[in-house]
């Protein structure tokens, strides 16, 4: 549904997204992560229609968004980040206007639908001027899914929302993603970890890293690191867990943790765990602690410059993203 | 099309939920009643001749047209303060369907206050035997008609350049103006035989009104240069709507 090629946007000597390809299918969620400024609301703009790319194809359901923007804006619903709203227009008045402009049929019933869908029913005729942050955000969410779109691009969608909101937002994305197509940007991790089916990082209009949640989590650890929890007596414990084949790295965090690395391609943790009940200690936990989504983001995209006062130009630390590509990432 | 309706209406009814509406129709009326009263009637009677239509449209013309920049003002400002104008630029709406949605909306409202001010011709025509005169009637409404359209035009243009709606209010009035006033003056100063003085008397744009509509002539040079107005100022917005998106 969404495919893009060599992607390119200059806001005039500001490269904002250079040669971005990637793409998207039905019943897909594809979760876009970045730092800020990185090119995803760009992108995201460029792909709902509103301005054209400097170079590259961007193709919505088939309709390239330059020659068939119209038939593009009609296949999408769009949010974003800033979740614009008219505060002198009541709910119901306001998702009918945009349900309207969308040509939406029964348009009053699939307002109330959509109300009731987001829990906003008792709010239909307040003024959005006067609703909380949570409610506009939905009040947002309802207008991108008004007319019921193919694809759904929503900038950051569950900023500002308590976690029962968050959950019921989350919910309805899985849900719309399993037929649709649903692009979605965020600073969330775990959100990304969750929702979507593939992550796509993003750092300074490049994409530094795309798979899946889980395979990127795999790519970027080679072994696996495991953490253990006994009570009680702990003495001698790391020599019994060093003594298993395959344990390696072992750091002792006092109190009864102790977390070792696997060597690549071993997995000892039945061994370990074992060895541990066998050497008579009580064994409480033993989990896996991959590398999280988090701590990847973080390496691909800490290219950050130091202060100005500490480092010239010439000094940027950009090696870490330069070594990941290179390791084939 | 029906966007364009649907961008309308909106408007329309949104100016009834401010105050900005009622405050620029009071005082419109309020002053055309005050006029009416003590300009029109009783100098009239004073001097012997009878009140005459011409009069009140010509100063509802003047008030409407000055009032409309506070109409005008929010139309594009406020969708690019709000950040709105995202939404309906990725909504399906094509950008020239949303400048004269926004531009019919606020004309739409401009005639409704004028049609308040009917009551004035037919107070005049039961106290003035054998009743006014009917030309000027229908022609002076005619020109304030397309007066109106190519002002709110214009209101809408100015609008699309600011987010700001003080900015595009002042930058309203600065430029009514100067077509009002200036050009005419212009016009006056350089005098009627000087080089290129017929092009600048046609660009005046208080003067097909006054000189023309008012008394009851109904002239195709006339109508054309409203209408030109209003179309090249509903298409400069367009173009202004569109290079937002380029840049």
């Amino acid at each position: 549904m969404i495919q893009v090629e060599g992607l390119t946007k200059d806001y005039g000597l500001r490269r904002a997204i250079d040669n971005l390809t990637f793409d998207a299918g039905k019943g897909e969620v594809l979760g876009f992560l970045g730092p800020n400024g990185a090119g995803k609301t760009t992108t995201m703009r460029i792909l709902c229609g509103y301005m054209p790319p400097t170079s590259g194809k961007a193709l919505i359901g088939g309709f390239d968004v330059v020659d068939k923007s119209l038939e593009v804006r009609r296949l999408v619903g769009y949010m974003p980040e800033t979740v614009p709203l008219y505060p002198d227009m009541t709910v119901f008045d306001y998702l009918k206007f945009m349900g309207d402009l969308r040509r939406v049929p029964d348009v009053e019933d699939r307002v109330d639908e959509l109300l009731e869908v987001l829990r906003l029913e008792d709010r239909s005729d307040t003024y959005i001027g006067g609703l909380s942050k949570g409610m506009r955000q939905r009040v947002g969410i309802a207008q991108a899914l008004v007319h019921d779109p193919q694809v759904l691009i929503l900038d950051e969608p569950t900023i500002g929302l308590d976690p029962a909101q968050i959950i019921d937002v989350r919910n309805m994305i899985r849900k719309i993603g399993e037929e649709r197509s649903v692009m979605l940007s965020t600073h969330i991790l775990s959100e990304a970890q969750q929702l979507c089916n593939r992550v796509l990082i993003i750092n300074k209009g490049h994409i530094v890293a795309e798979d899946t949640p889980e395979r990127l989590q795999a790519r970027l650890t080679g072994a696996q690191r495991v953490a253990v929890l006994v009570s009680g007596e702990a003495d001698g414990l790391q020599d019994v867990i060093n003594g298993v084949t395959g344990v390696a790295q072992l750091t002792d965090g006092g109190e009864g943790h102790i977390e070792f690395e696997t060597l690549p391609g071993q997995d000892p943790r039945p061994e370990v765990a074992r060895a541990i009940v066998a050497a008579g200690y009580n064994l409480l936990e033993m989990r896996s602690i991959g590398l999280s989504l988090e701590e990847i983001f973080l390496q691909l995209t800490r290219d950050e410059p130091e202060p100005p006062e500490t480092l010239g130009e010439d000094n940027y630390t950009s090696e870490d993203v330069v070594t990941d590509q290179n390791s084939g990432i | 099309m029906i966007n364009i309706w649907t961008i309308a209406r909106r408007e329309y009814n949104l100016y009834f939920a401010s105050p900005v509406a009622y405050i620029v129709a009071f005082i419109i009326l309020l002053i055309i009643g005050l006029f009416f009263f003590f300009i029109d009637i009783s100098t009239a009677s004073r001097q012997g001749f009878p009140p005459t239509v011409q009069n009140i449209i010509g100063i509802t013309g003047f008030m409407l047209a000055f009032l409309t920049p506070a109409i005008t003002t929010r139309l594009l400002a406020e969708e690019r303060r709000l950040g709105t104008i995202e939404l309906l630029l990725t909504s399906p709406v094509r950008d020239w369907e949303l400048v004269v949605g926004k531009w019919l909306g606020a004309f739409l409202l401009l005639l409704t206050i004028m049609a308040i001010t009917f009551i004035y011709p037919i107070i005049l025509n039961q106290i003035v035997e054998p009743g006014i005169d009917q030309g000027p009637l229908v022609s002076g409404y005619l020109g304030l008609i397309l007066l109106l359209s190519a002002v709110v035009a214009i209101g809408v243009f100015v609008s699309s350049l600011f987010s700001n709606q003080i900015a595009a209010f002042i930058a309203t009035m600065g430029v009514f103006i100067f077509v009002w006033w200036i050009i005419g003056i212009v016009a006056q100063v350089t005098g009627p035989l000087s080089a290129g003085n017929e092009i600048v008397s046609y660009l005046d744009f208080s003067g097909h009104f006054y000189n023309n509509f008012l008394r009851g002539v109904i002239d195709l040079t006339d109508v054309i240069y409203y209408l030109s107005v209003t179309a090249l100022g509903l298409f400069m917005a367009t173009m202004s709507v569109e290079m937002r998106r380029w840049s």
